[in-house]
């Protein structure tokens, strides 16, 4: 069993609104160090990899539903899990 | 002419569509629960605004895979009209069967009001009745209406015609081009984030969105009338 950590992350070329107003709140705020937010989603997945290749797992369903590969990015990290 | 209106969980503007049909446009229609798997007693497929499963994840992403898809792919492939309209458009980019997404709104903003479209296409099944540059008021109620898409599918979109409709001046989503509305290559399946099936009677605020209805059941009948 493994934990595996995805990180979704709109494309370098997608603009991102959201973003952006989160930005303009920072700097209002008076924090003009920030040069650029984007914002992304992470998941947390358990899965069982006794049967197929984790990898192969993670990919297929980060393609298929996970992410919209149109507009997204993804990179993962997997860890043990500690099973309950 | 019977008209499929699809069901997901979520969906909320499958009333309006099926009064359209039935009540306005006197043509047949069923609602259609997401998880039927067999479409082919239709010879259109509706799929209607809303918040299908919340829209967690993505708006449309997860209505892509229920029971119902497999079939609507098989209605497209098998050249029948396809009509996704605002929740309806966001599942048919997600489930492939048109080109592009749609990302949230560049001022944030849940959008609902009336907008101007440009009819740029009159040359397919969704909108002979309207006149090519037509300008038409079809009301819009979305949150995620930006459509995006690489410069390549823009360019071939722009090239093969398939943006049916624009917004004039006033583009309330930020979306490229000022799309609103696109059709697949072969001309069967048209995604459209404005609402044409609440623009279907004086008493609500306007007719403009009847003539894409009446085009739709124009070409069905033409085609299949000789075999009556």
């Amino acid at each position: 069993m493994k934990k595996v950590k995805i990180y979704v992350t709109l494309r370098e070329s997608v603009l991102d609104p959201q973003g952006s107003a989160v930005m303009g709140a920072l700097h209002t705020m008076g924090y003009n160090q920030v040069e650029d937010v984007r914002i992304g989603k992470y998941l947390e997945l358990q899965v069982d990899d006794s049967d197929r290749p984790l990898d192969e797992i993670v990919k297929e369903m980060c393609e298929k539903l996970l992410t919209n590969t149109v507009i997204e990015d993804y990179r993962y990290d997997v860890e043990e899990a500690v099973r309950k | 002419m019977k008209f499929a209106v699809l069901v997901f969980p979520g969906s909320n503007c499958d009333l309006d569509m099926y009064h359209a049909i039935k009540d306005e446009l006197g043509e047949e229609a069923e609602y259609v629960w997401h998880d039927t798997k067999d479409l082919s007693a239709f010879d259109g497929i509706l799929l209607p605004g809303g918040f299908s499963y919340g829209d967690y994840l993505r708006c449309g992403a997860i209505a892509q895979f229920s029971n119902v898809m497999s079939e609507v792919k098989k209605a497209a492939d098998a050249g029948k009209p396809v009509l996704g309209i605002c929740n309806g458009f966001q599942i048919l980019t997600e489930a492939g069967l048109l080109p592009g997404a749609l990302l949230r709104n560049k001022n944030l903003k849940f959008m609902c009001r009336t907008s101007e479209l440009v009819v740029e296409n009159n040359n397919t099944m969704f909108t002979s009745q309207y006149a090519k540059d037509e300008v038409i008021n079809i009301p819009i109620a979305h949150g995620e209406g930006n459509y995006t898409c690489d410069a390549e599918t823009l360019a071939s979109l722009k090239a093969n015609n398939q943006i049916v409709f624009t917004y004039t001046n006033d583009n309330p989503n930020g979306s490229v081009n000022d799309i609103a509305g696109i059709i697949n290559e072969r001309g069967n399946v048209l995604g459209m984030m404005p609402h044409p099936e609440r623009a279907v009677h004086e008493l609500i605020g306007g007719t403009d969105g009847l003539a894409l209805f009446k085009s739709i059941v124009k070409q069905w009948r033409e085609s299949h009338v000789s075999h009556a």
